[in-house]
């Protein structure tokens, strides 16, 4: 398959998992701050962190209420990963890439396209929002179920399969970190958040990727910061932590063609995911700076599969 | 709306469907009487689930001057245009007919020029063809064929007869809006299918890809062929990824592609890969910066010395649309005769070459009853309609010509035959043409009707997609009972 067209349906894979993850963000949001009683006030501002919007709000804070958020995540075009952008991005992968997919792919994601351009403004009220953020949930399920339904599993589908699943783990990443800090560091014990209702935040987190009843099923102690964060990153059945979405990279790099180098630096990130201590990572404060490195490690994750795959960057000849 | 053939008037104009009011065609009568049963609720709901299925189906394409919209959804009206089978199958004949003398034409022109020594064709018009590529002189494609594809645009007079208006021999595109046209309707008026016979359209990818197939170097089952595109920004770019994926081929684009040893290679995740055949769509100064153009970033460096030296197949040929050039276009009937000993079966619109003196004069005296055309336009471009035009561009267009007479040629304004589309309050008169795709390699094979344009506003006679024109499925219809 082309290079070219290789990196697009990468792409194509990382903006529709970035859709349904920005989706599962707000909705789990939306509904935790109906668990809580009245006066502990949880911050818009957490979805703000986990997209990389800080700076965004930076300039006034009192501006990062409900409204102006989710005006962020949903529809606004200043924000990378809002969901407006993603769905567009993923649009125009997929124009690129569409002669080498299920038709019925394309339609679906054109048609989704469509459906948010008209819906994604009435985003404001809360029951509106439910609907659309599970309807973006669904078709991206929908989108997955396609391919894995209807798609030759080829090199198209494991460039797909690695987009989707590096995203995620890179995502899941955010999220942990995100309820960590919010949660641990006593500094960030603000008003936004404080201990009792620290299991609740933790079961947010949870939802927010499916993995509640999952956490549920595996780990029968009660919720805490140590076993939630372990899960989310070494549990090796769970779709959505770290260790099984690099797991799926590993296998797909096995499948693709001169991944030699590729295989080696991804063996190096999963060693340093399954020897991880989290209980004295916790312990000593240093969950923060355990999880910048993961990132760092994914982002050369995505670096060694352009430098292998992908078209060499095309240096004008002036 | 509810539509009533009584009330429809086309006038002096010849309509494809209802030859008095109320009077349908014989090959229109059970669509026309159909559509005069549906219910104005019915026509809204079907018109409705078009747009969705176009909408749906990602049927788009670009408008340049629109910045930030780059693809707009397909005009299209759900009222077929009806041709019956009988007109048909000598409109055929005569495409496959006149393709051949085209092709012949451009062999004969970088080889041996035995039309101009003959002097059939005059050696200052090819002195002056902006097409003509020096860098082809002596080149043997496979089958002496350098057109592949043509998109040769049928218009129908007053009379009723088919006239040929112009030959795109170089990127001609729309076939995809007719094979997805066929879908569209299928979606919105499955009940007609069952009652006519409609021959299918259907093939086309298939044959494009055997006759694609047929000139590769490489004697391959299989021969690794590509579509060629400029990429996402450009107008066809549907049309490309759509050909591509119908014929499962990969849909390239210029950095996709390196020349070494005088071999096309593409870049894949395995490495270089073997190219055989590129079907181009990008104009031949692109093509290759080593070349043609140098500033080209669309094209890919070396190509034309591959397909030189025998080593990749390219359709169209480069140099192909010197036969595309208008004023060359005049000499088509001439070429028949002189290449296939032939009468022409599908005539010419009558045309007056600006080159002329005499004929020069005429257009000058005459440029308020006549339709001017550039030599090497396409879309539309450039033309001057004269009895829509006002004083100031037609003194514009007479300073033009004279400063450029090789460069103009003009035709009367043909009255473009009418067709019925759904208006606001019944079925309303709109001008069209046709666009049938010919393909010429090991054989030659022609689709079954075509691309029919429609100039949505009304009175217009400008049916170019990307001057605001629409479009409607085309049904060659085999008459019952004859």
């Amino acid at each position: 398959m082309l290079s070219r067209v290789a990196e697009r349906i990468y792409w194509l894979g990382r903006y529709m998992e970035r859709c349904e993850n920005t989706a599962r963000l707000v909705n789990v949001n939306t509904k935790l701050l109906l668990d809580l009683p009245r006066g502990v006030r949880v911050g818009w501002g957490t979805l703000v962190d986990i997209s990389g919007g800080t700076e965004y709000f930076q300039k006034d804070a009192d501006l990062a209420d409900e409204r102006a958020v989710m005006r962020f995540m949903l529809s606004d075009t200043a924000n990378p990963s809002s969901i407006k952008n993603s769905i567009g991005f993923a649009r125009e992968n997929a124009r690129i890439t569409r002669e080498i997919m299920p038709s019925e792919v394309y339609e679906l994601i054109n048609n989704l396209y469509w459906y948010l351009d008209e819906n994604l403004s009435k985003g404001g009220a809360r029951r509106e929002r439910h609907i659309l953020l599970e309807t973006v949930i669904e078709k991206v399920q929908q989108f997955t179920g396609m391919l894995a339904g209807c798609m030759s599993q080829s090199d198209a589908y494991h460039f797909i399969q690695l987009g989707r699943n590096l995203e995620r783990a890179d995502m899941t990443s955010r999220i942990v970190d995100v309820g960590a800090r919010r949660i641990l560091e006593p500094a960030a014990k603000d008003d936004e958040t404080s201990e009792p209702f620290e299991n609740i935040l933790w079961m947010s987190v949870l939802r927010s990727l499916s993995g509640f009843q999952m956490y549920r099923q595996h780990v029968q102690d009660r919720i805490n910061a140590e076993d939630v964060v372990t899960f989310l990153f070494q549990d090796k059945c769970f779709p959505r932590s770290v260790e099984h979405c690099l797991g799926e990279v590993a296998d797909c790099f096995e499948r693709l063609p001169n991944s030699d180098e590729a295989i080696s630096l991804l063996a190096g990130v999963r060693r340093r995911i399954k020897l991880a201590q989290f209980a004295e990572l916790i312990d000593q404060g240093n969950l923060h700076e355990y999880i910048d490195a993961v990132q760092t490690d994914v982002a050369e994750t995505h670096k060694v599969i352009a430098a292998t795959w992908y078209l060499p960057v095309v240096q004008s000849a002036s | 709306m509810q539509i009533d053939w009584r009330d429809y008037h086309s006038g002096e104009f010849y309509d494809e469907l209802i030859s008095t009011p109320g009077n349908p065609r014989r090959a229109a009568r059970m669509l026309a009487k159909h559509l005069a049963s549906l219910s104005g609720e019915d026509i809204a709901e079907r018109k409705l689930s078009a747009e969705l299925a176009i909408k749906t189906m990602g049927i788009s394409f670009t408008v340049y001057s629109e910045a930030g919209n780059i693809d707009r959804a397909w005009p299209f009206d759900i009222i077929p245009r009806i041709i019956p089978q009988r007109e048909w199958q000598v409109t055929e004949r005569g495409l496959t007919q006149r393709l051949q003398a085209l092709n012949c034409f451009i062999d004969d022109i970088y080889n041996e020029q035995k039309i101009i020594k003959d002097k059939v064709l005059p050696a200052d018009i090819l002195a002056g063809s902006a097409n003509f590529r020096p860098e082809c002189v002596g080149m043997k494609p496979a089958f002496g064929v350098w057109a592949h594809i043509c998109g040769s645009d049928l218009i129908r007079d007053n009379d009723g007869a088919f006239y040929v208006l112009e030959d795109n021999l170089r990127v001609p595109s729309g076939v995809s809006y007719m094979l997805e046209n066929r879908k569209v309707t299928k979606r919105v008026f499955p009940e007609l299918f069952e009652n006519h016979n409609i021959l299918p359209v259907t093939e086309y990818p298939a044959q494009l890809f055997d006759t694609l197939a047929a000139i590769s170097p490489r004697p391959l089952e299989f021969p690794e062929i590509v579509v060629l595109t400029p990429g996402i920004y450009n107008s066809a770019y549907f049309e490309h990824s759509y050909l591509a994926q119908q014929m499962g081929v990969e849909l390239v684009e210029g950095s996709d592609l390196v020349v070494e040893d005088d071999h096309v290679f593409m870049r894949t995740i395995n490495g270089l890969s073997r190219v055989d055949v590129i079907y181009r769509r990008i104009d031949d100064l692109f093509l290759d910066p080593e070349a043609f153009n140098p500033d080209s970033v669309l094209g890919v460096p070396g190509l034309m010395r591959a397909w030189l030296k025998g080593n990749v197949a390219i359709a169209n040929a480069p140099g192909a649309g010197v036969a595309d050039d208008k004023i060359i276009y005049t000499f088509v009937p001439q070429m028949i005769k002189y290449y296939l000993g032939e009468d022409p079966i599908l005539p010419n619109v009558p045309s007056y070459l600006c080159c002329d003196k005499a004929q020069r004069e005429h257009v000058l005296q005459n440029l308020d009853k006549l339709v001017v055309k550039p030599a090497n336009e396409s879309g539309g471009y450039g033309m001057l309609i004269g009895p829509q035009a006002s004083k100031k561009e037609r003194e514009e267009f007479a300073r033009r010509i004279k400063a450029e007479p090789r460069n103009y040629m003009a035709q009367p304004l043909i009255a473009l035959s009418t067709t019925p589309i759904i208006g606001s309050k019944n079925a309303e008169p709109r001008h069209i043409d046709l666009r049938p795709f010919v393909l010429q390699g090991r054989t030659s094979s022609v689709t079954a009707g075509g691309l029919t344009r429609v100039a949505m506003r009304k009175g217009s006679y400008v049916v170019n997609s990307s001057q605001g024109g629409g479009s409607q499925d085309t049904w060659v219809v085999v008459e019952e009972g004859k």
